[in-house]
């Protein structure tokens, strides 16, 4: 009875372990906190360019990530990219003349969303659409738009 | 003689061919042997005693000194391209996607799975799975399918200790030898491992790895020549096959899970 007894004791502290681990992965190494983001609401944008804004980047208002991307799809009519923007249900006071830009974090960083409020008293709802939008900058373009530049000094 | 070369091919493919159709077979059975596992959860928790909690030691162990190295090495590398903060991100995701459950899954066929078939085929070479048949005992239903389900139980939580484990030994490496930021190192962590992406894909992992190398290891038992050469060889290949195995469906699952 007391081997029995033991060997259940054992097992019972190796699935806890198991558990804790399991949830030590869950939280602390990768915040189960934020990924679980399926809420909030939608807004779309559309650039001329996304660069390499990917879905699940991050979207940002003043250095603070209040949500992410849902999905980039091209627009075949227009030309442009369509990003799907999921925002937090908290965050619900984005004005009407918002900014979306595409940035990036670092000279070779992740590209992000961010978004910079404007002033009017009328906020965005679910589903609607960002009108100022900037493109993403390509790194290849402006070293193209410099030398171009100083071409054109040295002449 | 290349008549003969020929033949011996044909055999071979044909003896390959008859194992996997018996090792099947033996699945199919042990898993309609379930219900014993419902009526008596004594044995299953023996079981798990035996191939979780005895592999304990080593899986932590191993885990510890394997996240230790990732912390050195991905600081030697990663400093290099001033990204230092990002050791966080890559011990982790090594760990969590891949070498958790693969390690973990090649730890425990060695620990356990050759103390599985070595046990079922000395049952065998020594009559006692016939002793139980005399008896109207299944033998695969009261000896095989509680350590069957033992492994399969054991392995995701294995790696989830592994992983667990390895994080922090990457810490104490990373952080408090080769002074990356404390906060660097968990939050970058945070923001780049996902949930669902990461965590959940490689307990699926270790899942069926846990599955394929139980498996492996019972049918090689149970299927031994009754002697103790055979037993031997048994063990032998129930080793290497079930590391074989875990590292070719690692590329399958690898591929299938984050291949785009």
């Amino acid at each position: 009875m007391g081997k029995r007894h033991n060997i259940e004791l054992m097992v019972g502290v190796f699935v806890a372990l198991g558990m804790v681990a399991l949830f030590f992965l869950a939280m602390q190494v990768s915040n189960l906190s934020l990924a679980s983001g399926s809420d909030g609401y939608a807004l779309s944008a559309r650039f001329a360019n996304v660069g390499s804004l990917k879905v699940r980047s991050p979207v940002s208002m003043a250095g603070v990530r209040i949500g992410r991307v849902e999905a980039v799809r091209f627009d075949k009519t227009t030309y442009e990219a369509v990003v799907t923007l999921r925002i937090d249900a908290g965050i619900d006071a984005i004005p009407e003349d918002t900014f979306a830009n595409i940035f990036t974090s670092g000279l070779l960083g992740e590209q992000y969303v961010g978004l910079e409020p404007g002033g009017s008293q009328d906020y965005l709802r679910d589903g609607d659409d960002i009108a100022n939008t900037q493109s993403a900058l390509v790194l290849e373009q402006m070293i193209g738009q410099f030398l171009f530049q100083k071409a054109g000094e040295s002449d | 003689m290349s008549l003969n070369a020929i033949a011996g091919l044909g055999r071979g493919v044909l003896s390959a061919l008859t194992r996997l159709g018996r090792a099947h077979l033996l699945l199919v059975d042990i898993l309609r042997g379930s219900g014993e596992i419902v009526r008596h959860p004594r044995i299953l928790a023996e079981q798990v005693f035996n191939i979780g909690v005895l592999s304990l030691l080593i899986i932590g162990v191993s885990g510890l000194f394997v996240g230790m190295v990732l912390g050195l090495q991905g600081y030697y590398v990663l400093s290099q391209f001033g990204a230092a903060e990002s050791l966080g991100v890559m011990v982790a995701a090594s760990l969590v996607r891949e070498l958790g459950p693969v390690v973990a899954a090649l730890l425990v066929a060695g620990r356990a799975g050759s103390a599985l078939t070595a046990e079922i085929g000395l049952m065998k070479a020594t009559e006692q799975l016939s002793g139980l048949e005399m008896m109207a005992v299944d033998p695969i239903r009261r000896i095989l399918t509680p350590r069957f389900y033992g492994g399969v139980l054991a392995m995701p939580m294995l790696a989830a200790i592994f992983s667990a484990v390895g994080v922090l030994g990457g810490y104490v490496v990373g952080v408090g030898l080769l002074g990356v930021d404390d906060g660097a190192y968990w939050s970058q962590m945070q923001a780049k491992i996902d949930f669902s992406e990461d965590v959940v894909n490689g307990v699926i992992k270790s899942l069926v790895f846990g599955v394929v190398v139980t498996w492996i290891a019972l049918f090689e038992g149970y299927d031994t020549v009754a002697t103790s050469v055979g037993v031997s060889r048994s063990t032998t290949r129930s080793v290497v096959h079930s590391a074989l195995v875990v590292l070719g469906l690692d590329f399958i699952l690898t591929a299938l899970m984050f291949g785009d």
